[in-house]
């Protein structure tokens, strides 16, 4: 019998989703639905926006309103529709490539006007849709079916990149670490402003084969073994740090809002929100 | 039998920032107004100040087909490189209003030629340059005769920054003090 | 008619430029939501929303970039909010990927492209009629297109109420297609008192549960009624094909079935999106094709060439997309001749060329050195077939 929660929150009828055995994105995509129903959110206040990729099909499986967009451009979507309709909650749920790579520009440019909205990246260290590429976050010198002789390319800290940019709330999750994921994924939906919870995933299919991870337990063991609390690795020098995840709430601040900020455009221009 | 023609095109030239787009823009607003049809364009390069600016109208009575002026009737020069280019090309009879710091140059393409100190005026009498356009527009109108002076009026304060009425109506009526000043020596195209 | 010449008119008069008069008819068709990126020569438009929107408690926002703003304006449409975009050549070739989602999802919104001269970077400030092709082929794969070319500032404005129309109506982008002529001219217009203008919202349904299947078409109806995000309804949209539920299929008889009803919903309704003028046609020999600003010279120089006894006549699409067919199949019985006059390199002479099938012969002139046609060099291709 299904739990009450996949009742609520799932189109059964959609299940099963199209995600590998092992993948990690099926965790994620509870967690992101239980903490939607531990805010008691009403559904029809929530919108689900989602890019291309095999995160982004998360959407489809959730029921409520779901809007799986182009690649890259789940957020500039999702721009418009808090902007039309601000009472509205948007979780966007996208990946590594999607959000980090063809949609770069627009996560960091939501994140400068601090819009309020919950960006959750589903990050498997590879473009699995397409069959194993190496995406933005593929660890320096992993292999990829285009990264044959092991990725030159640097990669990136997703939150890092997007508290830089300006967002107020950024925090890091994994498959493994429930719990305090759907926690993160919580405090960021009702954080008001851009928030952004990297989730990392694990792809045993491409990422793992590829790069002799082991099959998804050892994956996830992995995750277990090699995660660190951010309390806790604030404490910790570099070198120890090095290989390690860190997971928890990275940085949180305060900043105006950006459609409250346009409530008063609104006001000054002596209009009324339609 | 052929209609009247009633078509009359004016060209605007001058540096960008010196306003001549917005010249043209306010003898077409006060032409509207005055119940004739208008088409006013301009052409311009990437440049915001300076290079070379140029606007358009078109008046007429009846309906206005092709909206570029091909041979004006009018043309209005502020610097020595909009004469330069655009002097040539006018009516034979079109009449041609320089700055007075400009040189005429040998091939205007037409011999009614007034030359008067727009921008002189703009600087030292007004005590503004950036009112040589206002200037502009004044002693066009009199000269010309687009519109009568209440539309002008009202034209000009539709386009000019508020809290600016004061020196752009000091402007106008200096400028349309030129055109009378000059009035006798042209014939109207 | 191109200008308001009427002082006497109660309706409101003003002197306004093609670009701001685009705004204007935004907001009388009820537009409440704009997201753009500055591009020449089309800002303007950004500019007036940015100005108007707020007081009519609409929003404006400036995107990062032109992929964003079609995305943004996809977002609020799908929120129930009528929606629009401008942009030039080179942003509307960015534009294209979510301008094929909002055909496939059936979003309605507006999509302004102030053409330039192109390609890539081109003339900015320049005037081209290049991206006529671009309005119907523009995103990859087969999809319904709507476009429309005003000829004045007077038409700009009374057709993109009318673009906020078909595009609420039919479910698609509709591009209003201007170009540099129109968009920076200034003429005085009329503009419509409120409550005067013909205004359609989108449909929707009221069963809940129906409204659940949002491409699921009523009876007797080829469009799919979709009740906006917000309301409690719950379903998916998506830019994959898609089944009566909105979830993606991979089924040869679904996807045939949409695919088909997207592109049978604009043929199939063809006379109430057509649009177009004719100028001395009864007895003409020679017709002049041309569309948008360019219209504008053609006409001059067929007013020009009646004057020399030339029987010469204007066909002017409004409509560019969907083409006027069955009119110009018509024409093409009857005279010798067709000019297209164009300010591209032949695009339009194709869609003319393909609705003549050699039953007369098709002319063209045109122009890709951002300058516009003049009369007389119409009037001179006039003569040169007349002859």
């Amino acid at each position: 019998m299904a739990s009450k929660l996949i009742q609520n929150y799932m189109r059964e009828e959609r299940l099963p989703h199209i995600w590998c055995a092992g993948c990690g994105h099926g965790i994620l995509l509870r967690d992101v639905a239980q903490a939607v129903d531990d805010l008691g959110l009403a559904k029809k206040d929530v919108v689900i926006v989602s890019g291309i990729g095999c995160s982004s099909r998360a959407a489809g499986y959730m029921n409520m309103d779901t809007l799986h967009t182009t690649h890259g451009r789940a957020i500039a979507f999702a721009t418009g529709i808090k902007l039309a309709k601000p009472r509205l909650k948007i979780i966007v749920i996208t990946g590594d490539g999607d959000a980090a790579a063809i949609g770069g520009n627009h996560l960091i440019h939501a994140a400068r006007r601090n819009i309020d909205m919950t960006v959750v990246v589903f990050n498997n260290n590879i473009y699995g849709m397409t069959g194993g590429q190496f995406s933005p976050t593929t660890p320096t010198g992993d292999y990829a079916t285009t990264a044959p002789y092991g990725s030159i390319d640097p990669d990136f800290d997703i939150p890092k990149l997007a508290e830089a940019a300006g967002a107020t709330y950024t925090a890091r999750g994994t498959a493994y670490h429930v719990p305090q994921t759907v926690k993160l994924i919580r405090d960021a939906i009702a954080h008001e402003g851009f928030s952004l919870v990297e989730c990392v995933s694990v792809c045993p299919t491409y990422y793992g084969r590829k790069n002799k991870k082991g099959d998804a337990v050892e994956m996830l063991k992995w995750q277990r073994d090699n995660a660190v609390p951010a309390a806790k690795a604030a404490q910790m020098p570099a070198e120890e740090l090095a290989g390690k995840l860190v997971y928890g709430e990275l940085s949180r601040c305060e900043r105006p809002e950006y459609t409250k900020q346009y409530a008063k455009i609104i006001e000054a221009a002596g209009g009324v929100r339609a | 039998m052929r209609e009247r023609n009633t078509r009359f095109e004016m060209r605007f030239a001058g540096s960008g920032g010196q306003g001549v787009i917005l010249c043209s823009i306010i003898l077409a607003e006060a032409a509207f107004l005055a119940g004739k049809r208008v088409a006013q364009s301009q052409s311009y390069g990437p440049e915001a100040r300076g290079g070379l600016c140029r606007a358009e109208l078109v008046i007429d009575e009846k309906e206005i087909t092709y909206p570029k002026v091909t041979q004006p009737n009018f043309l209005l020069a502020l610097t020595q490189a909009s004469l330069d280019k655009f002097g040539a090309n006018t009516a034979e009879d079109a009449l041609i209003l320089m700055d007075k710091s400009l040189l005429e140059p040998d091939d205007l393409g037409s011999y009614n030629v007034v030359a008067l100190p727009i921008l002189h005026t703009a600087s030292r009498v007004v005590g503004k340059p950036m009112t040589a356009n206002i200037v502009a527009v004044g002693a066009i109108n009199e000269l010309m005769s687009i519109a009568p002076e209440e539309e002008m009026r009202e034209a000009v304060k539709m386009h000019i920054p508020k809290g600016t009425e004061e020196i752009n109506m000091l402007a106008l009526s200096e400028g349309t003090k030129l055109g009378a000043s000059a009035k006798w020596t042209v014939a109207l195209p | 008619m191109t200008q308001a010449a009427n002082p006497a008119c109660k309706r409101r008069r003003a002197l306004l430029q093609g670009n701001e008069a685009v705004v204007e008819g935004a907001l009388t068709a009820g537009m409440r939501f704009f997201a753009g990126y500055p591009i020449t020569p089309s800002t303007e438009i950004a500019e007036g929303c940015a100005l108007k929107l707020p007081r009519v408690g609409g929003t404006f926002v400036q995107m990062e970039d032109e992929l964003a703003s079609m995305a943004a304006v996809i977002g609020a449409s799908v929120a129930g909010v009528k929606s629009m975009t401008a942009t030039s050549g080179p942003g509307f070739s960015l534009k294209q990927e979510n301008i094929g989602y909002a055909a496939l999802a059936e979003i309605p919104c507006v999509v302004v492209d102030v053409q330039r001269s192109g390609p890539s970077t081109g003339l900015p400030t320049s005037p081209s009629q290049g991206d006529y092709m671009q309005a119907r082929w523009g995103t990859h794969g087969d999809h319904p297109a709507v476009a429309i070319s005003p000829w004045s500032v007077q038409e700009a404005y009374l057709e993109t109420i009318r673009c906020f129309n078909l595009s609420e109506k039919y479910r698609v982008p509709v591009i209003l297609l201007m170009d540099e002529i129109v968009g920076h001219m200034r003429e005085g217009i009329e503009l419509l008192e409120p409550g005067e203008a013909e205004v359609f919202d989108r449909l929707t349904k009221s069963d809940p549960e129906q409204a659940s299947l949002p491409y699921d078409i009523m009876p007797q109806e080829r469009v799919p009624r979709i009740t906006p995000f917000g309301e409690g309804v719950f379903y998916n949209i998506t830019g994959l094909v898609h089944d009566n539920w909105g979830f993606p299929t991979n089924s040869p008889v679904k996807a045939n079935r949409q695919c088909t009803r997207i592109m049978k919903k604009i043929e199939k309704n063809v006379s109430d999106i057509e649009k177009y003028e004719t100028y001395k046609m009864e007895d003409a020999q020679v017709c002049v094709v041309s569309f948008g600003g360019t219209a504008r010279s053609a006409m001059a120089a067929v007013e020009g060439a009646r004057l020399e006894e030339y029987r010469v006549g204007l066909f002017r699409p409004v409509t560019v997309w969907p083409f006027p067919e069955a009119a110009l199949s018509e024409i093409c019985e009857r005279v010798e001749h067709i000019v297209v006059a164009e300010l591209n390199y032949g695009q339009m002479k194709l869609e003319v060329e393909r609705i003549a099938a050699g039953r007369c012969q098709v002319h063209h002139i045109g122009k890709v050195n951002g300058t516009i046609l003049k009369p007389r060099e119409i009037y001179r291709a006039i003569q040169e077939v007349a002859r």
